[in-house]
């Protein structure tokens, strides 16, 4: 992982190895929620090698801020969904019983 | 149109979208040619002319968020995942696919096999077959790496078709576990005569006493799989060697048979649709979304009954008739999620996983920026 073009900090391209839309695609989405970002978008070079540059633009912060804090927001949504998720999928066992359970009675 | 006054319209609301673009935000409209809003608007000052913030609020998500568990079964489950950008369910989709990993049989130590079934493609088969082991519990073996107690599953195959007996064949519950590691002793340390002869593993105790395997033994998920057949003479004598492997590396080491989502679609009656053109609405549908409810005094109207079942074949639409009654909708932030697993581990222990590894991703890209 490497950071690109640092003259002016409120706009670099960031250069992730060993990633691919799967990361890229959800930032681009976090980011371009952002208010202080003017522009975000990512590309991958070339299909055989693993990375992806994603660019990104600011209304004037530091662009790597920005960027951690869209890691950081993503990181929160993931954990909210982790939690809702192992919630509903606990209501649903108390409620129901594997289905497979079922099956036997 | 007839001509309106400006100062004769209505008040567009503060702090609110018209209806009609709230309505292209949130919905797909499956029109009887092409899609239209199929994509999503994420630009955090797409709607600032009217007053609306796009940007993401944590608080607005941990409030519109909601999961709910339609069908969960030991290998495959149902789930609807509401309130989340597609780019999410798509990394997780794709997670689940490619970057979660399980144990699968990598290498493959023949020392005899006369069955019909070539050596290669025995071992591709072998590759395929889900073990049920947890894969959490093992370390990715590097090339240097000695096969060891805590990256290696060892299994013997050991298969003779006797003859004058009839055929045989070979299936997956054949596969015996060494929890001692492998039997196979190199060739090179043969002339020594050390006590213990060494063997292509280096365990220094067996698995059996490694977490709870001894209550639970490793072996492949399920028992009928075919890998050969043998007839009167042949034989097949060898071991794999299983090892932790991801996906993207090959498909063998894919926790999921599948993992895919759709949107939910949205079937809405613009207009009644009574009498005998509901009883041909009905009819229309190939999948049965319409039903027909009676109002009283003999007279009876098309509903919505099932609109989850709707495939979108747009069968309804195809023709002028009910053009102008019937819209198909897809909604943006609705996904049907399902997850078929093959049976290493159970399908909703795959996606608490799958978060924690984009959890992961972003962790570490926050700790390579600071």
């Amino acid at each position: 992982m490497e950071q690109g073009t640092v003259e002016d900090p409120s706009a670099s391209t960031f250069t992730l190895t060993e990633e691919d839309h799967t990361l890229a695609n959800s930032l681009r989405f976090s980011l371009n929620q952002d208010p202080r970002v003017t522009f975000c978008g990512y590309s991958i070079p070339h299909p055989s090698e693993a990375r992806v540059n994603v660019r990104l633009q600011t209304t004037g912060d530091p662009a790597s801020e920005v960027l951690r804090d869209s890691c950081q927001d993503l990181m929160l949504m993931c954990q909210h969904i982790r939690g809702t998720f192992d919630q509903a999928v606990l209501d649903f066992t108390n409620e129901k019983g594997l289905e497979d359970m079922d099956i036997k009675k | 149109m007839e001509k309106v006054s400006v100062w004769d319209l209505p008040d567009v609301p503060e702090g609110q979208l018209p209806s009609h673009i709230q309505l292209q935000r949130t919905r797909v409209h499956c029109n009887p040619d092409a899609p239209t809003h199929t994509e999503n608007v994420q630009y955090s000052g797409a709607y600032s002319s009217v007053g609306v913030d796009n940007s993401l609020q944590l608080e607005q998500f941990r409030k519109n968020f909601r999961v709910e568990v339609i069908r969960l079964g030991k290998e495959d489950m149902e789930f609807d995942m509401i309130g989340v950008d597609p780019s999410l369910a798509n990394a997780f989709r794709r997670i689940l696919i490619a970057e979660l990993p399980t144990m699968a049989i990598e290498k493959v130590l023949i020392a005899n096999n006369t069955s019909v079934v070539q050596d290669e493609v025995l071992s591709h088969r072998l590759g395929l077959i889900p073990i049920n082991a947890d894969p959490r519990l093992f370390d990715y073996k590097s090339e240097n790496d000695d096969p060891k107690e805590n990256n290696t599953i060892v299994f013997k195959l050991h298969v003779r078709c006797e003859r004058g007996g009839p055929r045989l064949t070979v299936k997956s519950d054949q596969l015996k576990w060494l929890p001692n590691g492998s039997e196979f002793s190199l060739e090179t340390s043969a002339a020594k005569s050390t006590a213990k002869p060494k063997t292509y593993t280096t365990f220094h105790t067996s698995q059996e006493t490694l977490h709870d395997f001894s209550k639970k033994p490793i072996a492949p998920c399920h028992p009928d799989i075919i890998l050969s057949k043998l007839g009167p003479g042949q034989e097949i004598e060898l071991e794999a060697h299983a090892v932790k492997g991801m996906g993207k590396t090959h498909a063998k080491w894919s926790p999921v048979a599948t993992a895919w989502y759709r949107m939910l679609p949205e079937v809405v009656l613009l207009q009644q649709v009574e009498d005998e053109r509901a009883e041909k609405l009905v009819k229309t549908c190939p999948v049965n979304v319409f039903d027909i409810e009676d109002v009283g005094k003999g007279k009876k109207r098309a509903i919505v009954a099932r609109p989850r079942g709707c495939t979108l074949c747009r069968e309804c639409i195809r023709e002028d008739e009910f053009k102008q009654d019937v819209a198909l909708r897809r909604v943006k932030d609705h996904f049907i999620f399902t997850i078929e697993s093959t049976g290493a581990l159970p399908p909703e222990v795959l996606f608490t996983e799958a978060v924690k590894i984009l959890e992961d991703k972003c962790e570490r890209v926050i700790t390579e920026l600071s």
